[in-house]
């Protein structure tokens, strides 16, 4: 084992342990154990905020499968990466003000709460609720078996002991801390993740004699690398540019950054991590892909992508900083996975559970619930893990695309459009949902566009198109008194 | 308990105007990285100029948009952004 590179590591889950234990005493203390648990009370400032929303974004894909097709395509995929900039204003300046108001009258804790009282829709209630089971066990498989990957590349244990100590050092934080807990280790991680990206990018524009030295190598090798097309001139503008949607602004529809954006305490929060948000995800983008373009002549020769980060931080810095740097990705997909597992836990157990099956619990059932719903989750999760299917991109992608297709009307029109109803959004969440997956298995990209724009597209059009028609049947219907 | 949803409140119009800023941003940005990218980076590749070392397409659209959007989204939430009580209800009891 390598230690001088385990030992940054293990100091920073000993960091996560200590802030999700501490995080516990909240969750013991609160008034309303539901607010606490699953919103963190509405607490978070503008720092914290912007930590967690970046953190919670940024994965596996952007610390090591990013990189890997970066390393491949060159600086094309920087350029592709960088449509993600956007999500560090745009999510927070759209969702805005009107959501943290609207979801503070509906004193809702969890996106699904918002639609349910927007909506007045019990079947509202259970789409959604299914589709972030379905689509976000995928994902966090997909993270869990990145960070196992990790461990197991990093230690040379084998990958179910390396799942298990992932796993683990997750499911223990999350269970006891809540989200108080995701969201301060998210801060950390966040911090983490910065740190890591600027040293890595330092050390390996220096290895590979500073960045002119490194353009020509590239050029040399293959010409198109350093061209905005992609490697063999696959990546057509209109491709790269529907990463717009996948990673720019569709990230408005993921539940687990939606939920953020009611969790921050008042406006000069969400004005400051509007800011920070924009200045670190735009400089981890721009930093880690850069890296993967810049390990090309530093590292030749790399076959399969996701190495190239591990790789490259073993061999351009010493043992110890290289745990330092390697600590970001682990804590990428830390942070990816526990805001999931905490949003999926929720839409179970306040979604679905409370609601519906039992409604009268008393606290401290709720309690006990919650804790127990989110510890089996985990450990279902890492059964899935077991026996993984290979492209963590893929998986991660298709999650991101279904749930986008499914939420980002009903959240935006809920919000925006008055003569929006329940039965526009239902159909619109189905046909978002089924549309993106027949689209994906039979069709994909189709006019050489990414497969998550038709969907979201079709989504848009059947939400304006149900709501209208049916517009004389809900006024019919007596109260929703809300919207007067 | 739950309190009706009152679309007059005047933080509203706050929230609104707010979000329309964010769609604009958006679309400036998406301009600046689409116009430089594929503007300066469709020549031929021997034809390229280079700032910093980098391919001048790539240090206008990706570094120098990124500082770009930087200064814009901080401007706009310093001069245009309103800070608004979430909590009570002021804008219903006027």
């Amino acid at each position: 084992m390598n230690w001088p590179v385990i030992t940054p590591l293990v100091i920073f889950l000993l960091i996560i342990f200590a802030v999700g234990f501490w995080s516990h005493k909240f969750v013991l203390k609160s008034h309303s154990f539901l607010e606490e648990y699953f919103l963190g009370e509405r607490q978070m400032g503008g720092f914290i905020l912007a930590m967690t929303m970046v953190a919670t974004y940024g994965s596996a894909s952007s610390f090591i499968g990013g990189p890997g097709v970066a390393y491949t395509q060159g600086l094309g995929w920087v350029l592709l990466a960088m449509a993600q900039l956007a999500t560090g204003y745009f999510t927070l300046m759209v969702l805005g003000k009107k959501f943290a108001i609207v979801a503070r009258k509906y004193k809702a804790i969890t996106l699904i709460d918002f639609l349910k009282e927007r909506y007045q829709s019990k079947t509202v209630v259970l789409v959604s609720a299914a589709s972030i089971v379905i689509f976000l066990f995928s994902s966090m498989t997909a993270q869990w078996i990145g960070g196992a990957r990790l461990v197991e590349s990093l230690t040379g244990l084998p990958y179910t002991t390396a799942l298990l100590i992932f796993a683990f050092s997750v499911l223990v934080f999350v269970i006891v801390g809540g989200f108080r807990a995701v969201a301060l280790t998210d801060a950390v991680q966040g911090v983490v993740m910065f740190a890591g990206t600027l040293i890595l990018l330092i050390a390996t524009i220096k290895a590979g004699g500073g960045i002119p030295k490194i353009i020509s190598d590239l050029a040399a090798e293959n010409p198109n690398l350093i061209s905005p097309f992609g490697a063999d001139h696959t990546l057509t503008p209109a491709y790269v540019s529907s990463y717009w949607i996948l990673v720019g602004i569709g990230v408005i529809g993921l539940p687990q950054i939606t939920v953020r954006a009611m969790s921050y305490k008042n406006s000069q929060a969400m004005h400051s991590a509007i800011i920070i948000g924009t200045i670190v995800v735009g400089f981890i983008m721009l930093g880690m892909h850069l890296i993967g373009v810049f390990a090309r002549p530093v590292l030749p020769g790399v076959k399969i992508g996701d190495t190239v980060m591990p790789l490259l931080s073993m061999k351009v810095l010493p043992p110890f900083a290289a745990g330092i740097v390697l600590a970001a990705p682990m804590a990428a997909i830390m942070s990816t996975v526990d805001a999931l597992l905490i949003l999926v836990s929720s839409a179970i157990v306040k979604d679905v559970y409370l609601n519906y099956i039992k409604p009268n619990a008393s606290n401290s059932h709720v309690k006990k619930i919650s804790f127990s719903v989110t510890a089996i989750i985990g450990f279902i999760v890492i059964i899935l893990a077991l026996s993984p299917p290979d492209l963590i991109i893929w998986l991660n992608l298709f999650s991101f695309g279904g749930l986008e297709s499914v939420f980002i009307w009903p959240v935006i029109f809920g919000l925006y459009w008055a003569k929006g109803n329940k039965y526009g959004a239902i159909a619109s969440m189905v046909s978002g949902m089924c549309s993106y997956i027949m689209l994906d298995r039979f069709y994909p990209n189709a006019f050489g566009l990414h497969t998550v724009v038709l969907p979201i597209l079709i989504s848009m059009l059947v939400f304006v198109a149900v709501s209208l028609f049916t517009q004389r049947k809900i006024s019919q219907m007596v109260p929703d008194t809300s919207w007067k | 308990m739950k309190k009706p949803v009152n679309q007059k409140d005047k933080r509203f119009k706050v929230a609104h105007r707010e979000a329309l800023i964010g769609v604009v941003l958006v679309i400036i940005n998406f301009i600046w990285w689409y116009g430089f990218a594929y503007g300066l980076g469709s020549d031929k590749v021997e034809n390229y100029r280079y700032i910093w070392g980098l391919p001048s397409w790539f240090f206008y659209s990706c570094i120098a948009g990124f500082v770009v959007m930087v200064i814009l989204v901080s401007l706009t939430v310093k001069f245009l952004f309103k800070d608004v009580p979430f909590e009570d209800e002021e804008g219903e009891h006027k």
